[in-house]
């Protein structure tokens, strides 16, 4: 078991080959494959990568990284040549990150009209220092700090980049309770959603009575259009761990859970490679750092229910039970797993302890709003333009976050709504985007923080479709416990989907509102309690498109199958055969070039296809 | 006990000596046995249940309670769409749409040779690909319909997709 000085050598070993690695002679080339690189076909391109260093004789380093949050331009590969900043393209084929390296290393041509931006000190003539991309510029990084920068499977890049130095300081200068001060110092609340005071949390778990006690991770991502949690399980792994480790020591657990989603396949086995590292070092098992603290951790893999994300639910699917959620109180801190004080955080929330008890309270406090202390992390989808993985100060306008660093509207159409927190959230209407993105300013427009999905609308959603959307969700996973969130969802679900198919009755609004109430007064945990959020939300802000569905049968936005029909404007159409082929119906046929196609109405399905492929705007839709 | 699924022979014993007797062992555990399987059928629930000592009823009763558990054996060809909102808003539901007329069944079926099973998946986190679609263990993104039609009539099992690993 190293002491702390073995671990004050561990570290400086980190360092010097960290520094040897960025400072080499030879050239260092990182590419992205976290899941969504690899989606992107990043390891066709790592093998390109492998090839052609090996068909020209160039000797370098590749390492394989996380996500930089950059998923909109994945893959993406990064070449950092000895004295130059490291420079980042997106966009990658196997074919061009070919001709890049030959390029650069062999013609020093540094490829600008490919590159998105350069990393580090020094300019490039031709390509956007980092700080200046617009996607960049307005992000603070504490949890996600690392992704993107460090091979994850490396215990020593993390730790050269100061980590286990939060875990050291723990354990070799604080007590337990000065680490609980310090986070309560540092103004953190859990990142999970509810935003409850992580070190409130921690207190109440370190003063209960009963023994053994607990620590959990919630990796349980569930939120449909959330991959935060997954992005720093599979990109910086041992923020979660230390967080945990951490986290054990202040309340004094001597053992800890990672529940992970088993959707997560990288995830997973990234986490489990992290725990058996840190075990191997010594940073897990007995004796932690010399310190006499004895602490490990288990991995449990999730098995595909929504609810699980629920603490309580959780817990019971830990102990190998149906995941059912239970009333509460008691709370986990002082009555969870079997029964014993347990203290659950989400992966973001672990992170950034890690990142509090490394780099001090006060640095982080000094972020965000009075009583939204630090950073949020988001992950921007949707119609935007640039999709990916973004952490910015609490209180950033929500209208920074989409139109400055999320690069605007895809096609630059119209903003028409930004969905927040997931099922649990609400939908923002656009002229509300200059809400501060933090726990106080979400909460007063009828939306939640909720994991930090953060999913873009253009015009072409229709908000009566996106609240049904969400009640299927939350009615396909409601785990049946409760009589109002499996019933009463049910309810709701049926009359939006009576009026998607034209048959609302002007009552349904007031009767979906009536229902919306009972529910989240009544249901047995938070997941029920919040479901309504996306319908009481669409009503507020975008009654007029219910109204119309109901009174007018009509779908202003041209979703709703029943209430529309497509139609092929003549004087836009060239008869240029785009739409023909992909029509899963084969209602569109060709006559001849210069002449408009022919739309079967009869045989058209309304799945819109052809409006999404025309580019002239020659299908219409009424 | 050596139970024939299929074409692969199953050592049940050999995988559940892997887990203490012990409840909270029971979704691992069936985790495992579907990993081999395939799906859990009835000998599986009684071995675990046997195992750790609980009833099948309890054992039946945890497993049914979790989507990734099945009980039917699955298609050769695994096709799952996944649901999520940035897939929704991308044109997730027209693929599953289209699946479903294209080999004739809904979600959660297998077509009646075996060949393919249709599935949804709540979210699989990799929403700026949005709309993804899973065959096997490879992970297609920004699909469409026709492509994800077009690639099952060629696909062979394990190969065609560029993100493979």
């Amino acid at each position: 078991m190293p002491g702390l000085t073995a671990f004050t050598t561990l570290q400086a070993e980190a360092k010097r080959s960290w520094q040897e690695l960025i400072e080499s002679r030879t050239p260092h080339i990182l590419i992205g494959t976290a899941t969504c690189g690899k989606v992107s076909g990043a390891m066709s391109v790592y093998e390109a990568i492998t090839a052609t260093l090996e068909r020209l004789g160039i000797k370098a380093t590749v390492t394989q990284v996380g996500c930089f949050g950059m998923c909109y331009a994945e893959p993406t590969m990064d070449i950092a040549l000895p004295g130059q900043p490291r420079i980042s393209y997106g966009f990658m084929t196997p074919e061009k990150a070919s001709r890049i390296i030959e390029d650069y290393i062999i013609h020093h041509n540094p490829r600008p009209d490919l590159a998105l931006c350069t990393i580090g000190d020094g300019r490039i003539e031709g390509i956007t220092p980092f700080d200046d991309m617009p996607m960049l510029k307005g992000q603070h990084r504490i949890a996600i700090r690392n992704c993107g920068h460090i091979n994850p499977l490396r215990i020593n890049h993390y730790i050269a980049r100061n980590g286990y130095a939060g875990l050291s300081r723990a354990l070799s200068t604080m007590t337990p309770q000065t680490v609980i001060d310090e986070i309560l110092k540092s103004g953190l609340r859990g990142r999970g959603g509810a935003g409850f005071a992580t070190g409130q949390k921690w207190q109440y778990c370190r003063d209960a009575a009963a023994t053994p006690k607990y620590v959990v991770c919630n990796a349980d991502e569930g939120d449909p259009g959330a991959f935060m949690d997954r992005s720093i399980l599979e990109g910086d792994p041992h923020s979660v761990v230390e967080g945990l480790t951490i986290a054990a020591h202040a309340i004094g657990a001597a053992e800890g859970f990672i529940y992970v989603r088993a959707e997560y396949p990288l995830a997973v086995t990234t986490i489990k490679h992290a725990v058996a590292q840190a075990r191997e070092y010594g940073l897990l098992g007995q004796n932690i750092m010399g310190s006499g603290f004895d602490f490990d951790i288990h991995i449990k893999e999730g098995a595909g229910a929504f609810v699980c994300g629920e603490e309580t639910a959780l817990m019971a699917s830990i102990e190998g039970k149906r995941g059912l959620p239970r009333t509460r109180p008691p709370f986990p801190a002082t009555s969870g797993l079997w029964g014993k004080p347990t203290c659950i955080n989400n992966v973001k929330t672990l992170a950034m302890a890690a990142y509090i008890l490394a780099e001090g309270a006060d640095k982080f406090a000094a972020i965000g709003t009075e009583r939204s202390k630090g950073t949020c992390v988001f992950a921007l989808a949707g119609n935007i333009n640039h999709m990916g993985l973004v952490e910015v100060p609490m209180g950033t306008p929500l209208s920074e976050v989409i139109y400055g660093i999320g690069g605007g509207i895809a096609e630059s159409k119209p903003l028409k709504a930004v969905q927040i927190g997931g099922p649990s959230g609400g939908c923002l209407p656009a002229n509300l985007i200059s809400t501060g993105l933090d726990y106080e300013s979400l909460a007063k427009s009828g939306a939640i923080m909720g994991s930090g999905g953060l999913i873009v609308m253009d015009e072409d959603n229709c908000m009566v479709d996106v609240a049904r959307y969400f009640l299927s969700f939350v009615q396909a996973e409601s785990c049946g416990k409760c009589t109002p969130c499996r019933l009463g969802t049910r309810q709701m679900l049926d009359i939006l989907e009576r009026i998607t198919r034209g048959e609302g009755q002007p009552a349904d609004i007031d009767r979906l509102q009536e229902l919306a109430k009972q529910i989240k007064i009544s249901s047995l945990c938070a997941l029920g309690g919040t479901s309504p959020n996306p319908v009481l939300t669409t009503l507020k802000y975008f009654l007029n498109e219910y109204e119309a569905h109901i009174n007018e049968g009509r779908c202003p936005a041209g979703v709703c199958k029943a209430l529309i029909t497509y139609s092929i404007v003549s004087d836009k159409c060239p008869g240029c055969r785009k739409c023909v082929k992909p029509c899963p119906a084969g209602a569109i046929s060709f006559v001849a070039k210069g002449q408009p196609v022919l739309l079967d109405e009869k045989l058209c399905n309304r799945c819109g296809v052809c409006r999404d492929v025309c580019k002239l705007g020659a299908v219409a839709v009424s | 006990m050596a139970a024939d699924f299929g074409s692969s022979s199953i050592e049940i014993p050999r995988l559940l000596a892997g887990f203490r007797r012990d409840q909270s062992n029971l979704i691992p555990l069936l985790q495992s046995l579907q990993q081999a399987i395939g799906y859990l059928p009835a000998e599986a629930i009684t071995a675990a249940a046997e195992h750790l000592g609980l009833s099948e009823t309890t054992v039946f009763s945890v497993a049914s309670f979790y989507t990734q558990f099945k009980f039917q054996p699955p298609g050769r060809d695994k096709i799952k769409v996944c649901r999520g909102t940035a897939c929704h808003v991308g044109g997730g539901e027209r693929i599953i749409a289209e699946l479903q007329r294209d080999l004739g069944i809904k979600p959660g079926e297998t077509t009646p040779g075996g060949e393919y099973s249709l599935d949804t998946v709540a979210c699989v986190g990799a929403c700026a690909l949005a709309p993804v679609v899973i065959i096997n263990d490879d992970i297609f993104g920004r699909a469409s319909p026709r492509q994800i039609i077009d690639e099952l009539a060629n696909h062979k099992p394990g190969a065609g997709c560029p993100c493979r690993d």
